[in-house]
């Protein structure tokens, strides 16, 4: 079967999409139930970020604005290091139900490969690692 | 999108990670550096025989890369790139949206039971924008 490479989850609102809008894509609303902490430029391209207790930081790059019907941003694949490439889209889609809201995100890109996972180029940096560390016991010699 | 082996090296790393002894192995590899099967002998309770062994099925998989060290003794380096595949598809299994899409139910149940006068302000605020 595979693994996965995206994550879809619908739930219905009891709210009309401008509230659920105003939660997803505001600094007050995104600390209110996401983050303890936000803050957003609303703009494709424009960066967003939350904080938790703890000291964990999300920082996501806001795509798509399409008010009230679509909210997309890319970040950081959970568990990955921090200066891995990867990333993941995310995307809340809102549609009217009733006197609420239809709430769909998906996430995906979960299955992209490294860049480097076939490559000479990953073989390269670990030796680029050694090479550094020796680097270090040279100036360190040299300055002795 | 998904290359067709990528599944492929995830179940080689599971596989890795299932047995006790590869798992000793690959966690001394990355916590200590590259060594010997006989550096690895003298730091994990099992034997260099069997060490040996995994190491060359380790290597096999591609988990492990095989270099020429001091004095032609082969030391044994643990390769990421397969570990960060693996990583990738756990981070999917690891994904939690059912909590922070209920937060934010419950968020917005709160706010609309008790802070009325802010919706009409939101709603205020769409009519400025239009």
């Amino acid at each position: 079967m595979g693994f996965p490479d995206r994550i879809e989850r619908t739930v219905e609102i009891a709210h009309p999409p401008a509230r659920v809008w105003a939660a997803l894509t505001t600094a007050d609303g995104l600390s209110a139930w996401f983050g303890q902490e936000a803050s957003i430029e609303l703009s494709p391209g424009g960066s967003a970020s939350m904080r938790w207790d703890g000291g964990h930081v999300a920082n996501m790059r806001v795509e798509r604005v399409e008010e009230p019907t679509v909210f997309g941003f890319t970040w950081h694949v959970y568990g990955l290091p921090e200066d891995d490439p990867r990333r993941t889209y995310v995307e809340f889609t809102l549609e009217p139900a009733g006197s609420g809201t239809r709430l769909t995100v998906v996430e995906s890109g979960f299955a992209q490969l490294p860049p480097d996972a076939h490559g000479t180029a990953f073989n390269g940096n670990t030796q680029g690692w050694a090479s550094e560390l020796g680097e270090l016991v040279d100036y360190l010699d040299a300055a002795a | 999108m998904q290359p067709p082996d990528s599944e492929a090296i995830a179940e080689q790393v599971f596989a890795a990670l299932a047995d006790p002894t590869r798992r000793a192995i690959l966690a001394a590899l990355a916590s200590g550096g590259p060594a010997t099967a006989t550096d690895l002998a003298g730091r994990l309770p099992i034997t260099r025989q069997a060490i040996a062994k995994h190491l060359a099925l380790l290597a096999e998989a591609g988990l492990v890369l095989a270099e020429s060290g001091e004095r032609r003794r082969v030391r044994y380096r643990l390769r990421s790139a397969p570990m960060q595949v693996a990583q990738q598809f756990l981070a999917a299994l690891a994904r939690n949206w059912d909590g922070p899409l209920g937060a934010l139910k419950a968020h917005l149940d709160q706010q609309g039971s008790t802070e009325l006068h802010q919706q009409g302000s939101t709603e205020k605020e769409e009519g400025d924008r239009q």
